[in-house]
């Protein structure tokens, strides 16, 4: 641990009644890094998200976010401290349009006073305005976003994310159900909002963490087997046994 | 945010509401004693379905026990009635306490000796029980099913005390209205029961206008996500907690509001306020006006019980079967309730059923984003 990190996993387990879904889990995260997480189903990857966004409360260990403790904060309060998350089917409000989705995420401070008493600030206007642009949703402003298609719901969901400003992304499959073309695009969003941001992305598919060019965890059996660039990890052995199975297959 | 695509001219709103105003100032002109005190009051319980639109229909809260805050609105303002009449009776208390050997007015009834007071805690104290009940129940995450059987189960632990609370209010009997007097005035006369009238129709206006702007803006907008995706909600950094509280408290303060009104033109409030089906009507009148609509809960409210009364008038017994009818036929063919059919595609699409309107030709969501733009 360094305090150049921006999260620490330590030691976490997280039993459901006698079922380890993560057994030890160690990670720690540079601030500005891309990182990508992938691993066999079951192997723990949406659990890991759930400690961090308080969801789930460890059993054991401790989650350590810009030098605080995460364990046993409610779930608000862990994402008003900074840490954002992007669910794996695309969870948007549907009754609402895509313009009012977008309010939800910046709209600052979170408190119903200023939500029932004051217009949307400016600047958040313009925020929200640049992140249309980004994710190619300016023509659809006031379309309900249930109306959108499936790989629009998840920009938007990804635009949501952008919007509230964390420091830290956790980005689960962002690319499922997304053609080659959108697929390819997301991942260049997600390269260009590292650096100020630390992202962390959860995916199966490996053309697309391929492409994001970063450090890659595997997790199996809910602990971290492996870490390091694609190349090293493609090597490892224990990865190709559990996981990617042997190239001649 | 509204669901309708469909928007009224703005003439027609304005020679709308030219109309309502004229309907209500001819109103007791035009009605027989009998039906303006009907009309009245059903103007007043719609108050209480604006409430259960905000929670229901807007934040998806479905609540089963409206009738408590209902009915404490309506013993605060009886009972401030009843003190204020009371200069004969012994110890000038309220008549009913001598029939129990009560000599001296309880404590926390002292406070309403004073109009004031009590104008406040007409809204305040049903706003304040329901920010406590709602604060505990969503505190600690109870939701769906399990919220309606617990607000239920509220709803009859305050009827059955109540009930037994002879030496406080009454018991089972409750407070009577009408005989009491109201700045010289009997409460139960024509010209009373007229300014009564007027005070509702005024209420009901200002309560959907107050109704109106709480869904308008981004707050409604969180409802709205509460309802459809609370922990979405929760992980874009809002506590739905606060959220949920503050609308169920409102809908508290708008219920204690309708109950006063109700109680002062029906001239009684009893525990019978607190029975388990009248608080269920309370939804039927929503679901069938139109959930998430706020105008349906008001037309839904007044409708049904004028129908409720000219059908008991008519067929005493058969009211339950049509009441029953009418909420399996809302919720199989009508889920949006009445008024949200209408807005949404509703009419457009029977018409085209029986060939009496041509099929739109245009590819639709095209149409629907250019009349959502039009809007703007």
């Amino acid at each position: 641990m360094n305090n150049k990190d921006v999260l620490n996993l330590i030691n976490i387990t997280v039993s459901f009644e006698g079922f380890l879904a993560l057994n030890k889990l160690n990670l720690n995260l540079k601030k500005g890094e891309l990182r990508a997480v992938i691993g066999p189903n079951g192997a723990g990857k949406t659990t890991f998200l759930d400690v961090i966004t308080g969801k789930v409360k460890p059993t054991k260990g401790e989650v350590i976010f810009k030098g605080k403790s995460l364990v046993g904060r409610k779930e608000h309060k862990i994402a008003r401290l900074g840490v954002g998350r992007k669910f794996q089917s695309p969870r948007i409000f549907e009754n609402l349009t895509v313009k009012e989705n977008l309010e939800i995420s910046v709209s600052t401070p979170k408190n119903p006073l200023n939500l029932i008493n004051k217009n949307i600030k400016d600047e958040q206007l313009n925020e929200i305005e640049r992140l249309m642009k980004i994710v190619n949703l300016a023509q659809k402003v006031d379309s309900k976003a249930g109306s959108l298609s499936h790989g629009q719901k998840q920009w938007l969901e990804i635009a949501m994310l952008v919007g509230q400003k964390p420091d830290l992304m956790l980005v689960d499959e962002p690319v499922a159900g997304l053609t080659d073309e959108e697929t390819d695009l997301t991942a260049d969003l997600l390269k260009s909002l590292s650096g100020e941001n630390t992202v962390v992305v959860i995916d199966h598919d490996m053309e697309f963490i391929r492409r994001l060019d970063s450090n890659v965890s595997v997790l199996n059996q809910g602990t971290v087997l492996c870490e390091g660039t694609m190349e090293t990890i493609q090597k490892d052995q224990k990865v190709i046994d559990v996981y990617l199975g042997r190239p001649e297959d | 945010m509204s669901l309708s695509k469909f928007k009224f001219d703005k003439r027609i709103v304005l020679s709308f509401w030219i109309i309502l105003i004229a309907l209500i100032i001819a109103a007791p002109t035009l009605l027989p004693v009998f039906r303006l005190n009907l009309l009245g009051r059903y103007l007043s319980l719609s108050i209480v379905a604006l409430g259960v639109d905000l929670i229901w229909g807007y934040t998806g809260l479905l609540s089963l026990g409206q009738g408590i805050f209902f009915a404490l609105g309506g013993y605060c303002a009886a009972m401030y009635l009843q003190i204020t009449s009371s200069s004969e009776f012994p110890n000038n208390i309220p008549e009913f306490f001598a029939l129990y050997g009560v000599e001296k007015l309880p404590f926390f009834w002292e406070p309403f000796r004073s109009p004031i007071f009590t104008f406040f805690a007409i809204w305040i104290i049903p706003a304040l029980v329901a920010g406590l009940i709602g604060f505990l129940v969503f505190r600690n995450r109870i939701k769906g099913v399990y919220f309606s059987i617990l607000t239920q189960a509220s709803l009859l632990v305050f009827f059955n005390f109540f009930n037994g609370q002879q030496k406080l209010i009454n018991g089972t009997n409750g407070l009577k209205t009408d005989v009491t007097q109201l700045y010289g005035q009997m409460v139960g006369s024509e010209s009373m029961q007229r300014i009564f009238f007027w005070i509702t129709a005024i209420l009901v206006i200002a309560a959907l206008y107050f109704a109106k702007w709480v869904v308008k803006g981004r707050f409604g907008n969180i409802l709205i996500g509460i309802r459809d995706d609370e922990p979405r909600v929760r992980f874009t950094g809002y506590n739905p907690v606060v959220f949920k509280t503050i609308i169920f408290s409102i809908a508290g303060g708008l219920a204690g509001i309708s109950g006063a009104l109700y109680t002062v033109q029906s001239g009684i409030v009893s525990p019978q306020f607190m029975t388990v089906p009248f608080s269920i009507e309370m939804v039927i009148w929503v679901a069938v006006g139109g959930r998430g609509t706020l105008l349906g809960a008001i037309l839904g409210a007044v409708f049904i019980n004028y129908a409720k009364s000219l059908v008991s008038e008519a067929l005493p017994a058969s009211w339950m079967f049509i009441q029953g009818g009418l909420f399996i036929l809302v919720v199989t063919a009508l889920p949006e309730g009445v008024l949200g059919w209408i807005q949404g595609d509703g009419p457009r699409n029977l018409l085209q059923r029986f060939g009496l309107k041509r099929k739109i030709e245009t590819y639709p969501s095209l149409e629907a984003n250019n009349n959502e733009g039009n809007n703007e």
